[in-house]
């Protein structure tokens, strides 16, 4: 997970400089606006919603599509395309056991009556059957294979109505964002050699074409690397959004991204895809007047990953010792006003699987050097402890090169263990070749720190269990990089996918935290906030946190007073 | 003629066949490729579908196989398909190649019609106070970072003045001639004020050496004028070290274009191959380097028949063995 913008520090700093200089103009009354011009700092790279995923496509997609099913800005499970979310209660989900004798369930979903695409054919199981059937052929090049091979089966029961057979029963069996439907009528043709398609479809080919799109918004043009521009669809079936226009303009640095809002080249910077924190609150203090400022924090968890299979790290006591030498409430404050709250985990307290009684570990110098006296780093020399055999307890932490957040806190790190006795080495790469090669094969000798990012209710399986630490004989694969191996925690990530009664889910989610807190794999630091920096006269943005963008709700964002 | 020609189109050839291969192999040599970066971004994707995506886009074949496949496509004019854009590499490339010559080429002209006279004027009065003046100028436009500069003209230009668009290329839905103009100032501005110090300082010590030359001095003394002295007789020799740092620096406009293009969105060639080798996009980055090669090889070779132009003791058959 990463970020990486041209000159982002140093012409961050050019820029506080230039606007310390000069007085800027601030957008700032509210206009009768047709038009909405949005900034965001990346470009998507195609528009085909199932082909790689990324974030600057799902803001823009989410005003011209909607998913079955999302996330909204409480967190709760919501029908977006369909009509209900399906149920054990309300009948529309009911276990049943596949052809190789598996636990497996049946989902019944029905599409919006008046469900369109834009140009005028309705949207049916048709679709859903075909965009299945492209989803499950391994050359189609969509990303994520294993949720339509999941699905072995799809009834229609009408042009509305379609039922899945899922092969693996999992508690969040009615959570289908991933299946975005594809209309039939327009990328059949396309698919007809499966190996191509992803050349040949019209998302790539005719992505102005409003049969392809079917939320309030379509789009009508795209400067590639520059801009995209959505209008109104006349097809779409739900509230008529205000803004006839929007604009998704794409600047990739973000001190030009800020000038750009100062100068009224554009209204408004996307929180998902915009600046920083800290780049957010220099922009605040300087010309915060026209602008609304609002730090959402999310599901992308900063952390520091910790080799357990270094003897020194193994021992449970210096893992905890090492979160309790960390001032993480200081280091929220003092970097990012408060912004960026402290992780006690990688649950985050919004997801409603919280569990607020997971262990935390407050900042606690004196505990710190208990620990380390009690796992035998007793010895103290020149400040540094050493342990019986006369070994430094010096640990390497490594991190992405540039990343500004990440080298300050790195800093700090290191000044607050100095003060327990550790010795910390700071070592980083460029985000390349940290995740690319240092990451990926394990190749950190002591501790990185980098972020995850996840969903609500995800289960972090390929982080925590313990068949998926990369190692040369399964190919790499897997992202339990710690190399954590705990049969309790194992047992837990297996069952918290599949009880899914409410009572033993929670309990479950509960364990998984519990252990999670008590063995300390990972360092917890803090949930990254996506800062929104909005024009007073813009209203109806309500930042989710999540994956699932704010813009899909663009029917509700209007020009208030 | 045609055989110096011949000669030097096959040495780029060779170059670029070298080159080619370099850039290939690089690439691969760096760690990591797009789909471990989308694993890491996108919580649903299993280690299985990287494996097949990797599989998919041929990223699991040896770096060897690839390049010789895409060497065998590219010598057919076949240069594949740009994973980054999802089109062919002909398309994003043709549709940026002429925005990037269009910044560099407008930049260029500015900057040496700027140059050429400031740096004759300031060697015609050498060490005078307008001299100092230029070449503390010179120096200011040499040692201010090209991002810091277009940062900080729109900041004044754009936001505090509000005359100028602070980037883009066109105002969307306008795209008049006019309205392209207006979008070009800024941009244009960085990168000549980003090079005209350098040529106005060579352009200034080569005709201060020029000036000292027996033949100007017989000029002088013959009652040349001075304005025929140095039109007619100094500036075409003046202008040959000048010729050469133009071709030279033909590559560091290109590098100067990646950040204007960035500050500015200007959608040119410079962002764009930056952009493909940060993506492991081999095919658009292999073209783009390629093509900034060819344009390397072709400004020198340009450069070459300006000297036998410019000084016509040198000819072709001169410079053709003194390389």
């Amino acid at each position: 997970m990463k970020t990486a913008t041209l000159f982002n520090s140093r012409g961050w700093r050019a820029m506080a400089l230039a606007l310390t200089l000069m007085a800027p103009a601030a957008a700032s009354a509210a206009p009768a606006k047709d038009t909405l011009v949005i900034g965001i700092s990346q470009f998507p790279r195609n528009f085909n919603p199932n082909i790689e995923s990324m974030l600057a496509k799902s803001y823009i997609l989410a005003m011209a599509r909607r998913p079955l099913t999302a996330y909204d800005a409480d967190w709760k499970l919501i029908c977006m395309l369909c009509t209900q979310v399906p149920s054990y209660a309300n009948g529309r989900a009911k276990n049943e056991t596949t052809a190789d004798g598996k636990p497996g369930i049946a989902v019944t979903y029905t599409i919006r009556p008046g469900a369109t695409w834009g140009d005028g054919v309705p949207v049916t199981t048709k679709d859903v059957v075909f965009t299945w059937n492209v989803g499950r052929n391994a050359k189609s090049g969509f990303g994520n294979l294993e949720l339509f091979q999941r699905i072995v089966a799809i009834d229609m029961v009408d042009d509305k109505t379609f039922t899945l057979h899922v092969n693996k029963r999992t508690c969040e069996f009615a959570a289908m964002s991933g299946l975005q439907l594809l209309p039939a009528h327009i990328e059949r043709a396309n698919f007809s050699d499966p190996a191509q398609y992803r050349k040949r479809s019209a998302y790539e080919t005719d992505t102005t074409n409003p049969g392809l799109w079917y939320g309030p918004y379509r789009i009508s043009q795209v400067v590639t690397g520059s801009y995209v521009v959505l209008e109104r669809n006349p097809t779409w079936w739900g509230k008529k959004p205000a803004f006839a226009r929007i604009v998704v303009k794409a600047i990739e640095n973000t001190a030009a991204l800020s000038a750009n809002l100062l100068s009224g080249d554009i209204d408004y910077i996307a929180g998902e895809l915009g600046l920083t924190v800290d780049q957010a609150l220099a922009f605040e203090k300087r010309a915060g007047g026209a602008f609304d400022f609002s730090y959402k924090p999310g599901l992308i968890y900063e952390h520091i990953d910790l080799n357990l299979d270094n003897p020194v790290l193994a021992d449970r006591r210096v893992r905890r010792a090492l979160l309790h030498a960390i001032d993480r409430q200081t280091i929220n404050r003092q970097l990012f006003a408060g912004h960026q709250p402290v992780a006690h985990g990688q649950t985050n307290p919004l997801d409603t699987v919280y569990d607020k009684g997971a262990p935390k570990y407050a900042y606690d110098p004196a505990r710190a050097k208990a620990l380390l006296d009690a796992a035998g780093w007793s010895q103290i020399r020149n400040g540094i402890r050493h342990d019986a055999t006369g070994k430094r307890l010096q640990l390497e932490l490594m991190t992405t090169a540039g990343n500004k957040s990440r080298e300050l806190i790195q800093q700090v790190l290191q000044s607050q263990l100095r003060q327990v006795g550790i010795d910390l080495r700071l070592r980083n790469e460029p985000a390349r070749v940290f995740f690319g090669d240092t990451i990926t094969y394990r190749k950190f000798r002591d501790m990185v720190m980098y972020a995850w990012i996840s969903a609500p209710k995800g289960v972090p399986r390929t982080t925590l269990h313990s068949t998926q630490i990369p190692s040369e004989a399964n190919g790499w694969s897997g992202q339990n990089y710690t190399g954590f191996k705990n049969p309790a925690m194992d047992k837990v990530l297996d069952e918290v996918e599949i009880v899914c009664e409410p009572k033993a889910n929670k309990a479950l989610w509960r364990d998984l935290q519990r252990i999670y807190g008590e063995e300390l794999p990972v360092l917890p630091l803090y949930f990254r906030a996506n800062p929104y920096i909005i024009p007073k006269w813009l209203k109806g943005v309500r930042p989710t946190g999540h994956q699932f963008t704010s813009t899909l709700w663009i029917e509700d964002w209007r020009v208030g007073n | 003629m045609l055989r110096y020609i011949a000669g030097r189109l096959l040495e780029s050839l060779a170059v670029l066949l070298v080159v080619s291969f370099a850039i290939y192999g690089l690439i691969g040599l760096m760690p990591g490729d797009p789909i471990d970066m989308m694993v890491q971004g996108d919580p649903n994707l299993t280690p299985d579908d990287a494996k097949r995506l990797k599989a998919l886009y041929g990223l699991d074949r040896p770096i060897m196989e690839r390049y010789a496949a895409w060497l065998g496509n590219a010598v057919q004019g076949e240069f594949g398909y740009s994973r980054h854009h999802g089109q062919p590499v002909a398309s994003v490339v043709g549709a940026r190649i002429g925005n990037t010559a269009l910044l560099l080429g407008v930049s260029l002209i500015l900057a040496l019609g700027l140059a050429v006279p400031v740096g004759i004027y300031a060697a015609l009065r050498p060490y005078s106070p307008l001299d100092y003046a230029i070449n503390m100028a010179c120096f200011a436009g040499i040692s201010v970072p090209p991002f810091w500069l277009a940062l900080l003209l729109i900041i004044l230009f754009s936001v505090t003045l509000g005359w100028l668009p602070a980037g883009g290329m066109e105002t969307i839905g306008d795209g008049g001639m006019a309205d392209r103009l207006r979008h070009m100032i800024l941009p244009v501005v960085t990168l000549t004020v980003a090079s005209v110090g350098d040529f106005t300082r060579f352009m200034r010590a080569s005709m201060i050496q020029t000036l000292r030359q027996d033949y100007i001095r017989t000029a002088r003394a013959k009652g040349v004028s001075a304005t025929r002295m140095v039109i007619g007789h100094a500036l075409r020799n003046a202008m040959i070290p000048l010729t050469t740092v133009i071709a030279l620096s033909f590559g560091r406009l290109f590098s100067g274009a990646l950040i204007v293009e960035t500050m500015f969105g200007w959608l040119g060639m410079g962002k764009m191959i930056y952009d493909a080798i940060l993506g492991n996009d081999y095919n658009l980055a292999l073209v783009g380097l390629m093509i900034a090669t060819a344009l390397t090889l072709f400004c020198n070779f340009l450069a070459d028949i300006g000297y036998v132009w410019l000084d016509p003791r040198v000819t072709l058959a001169s410079r053709a063995a003194s390389r």
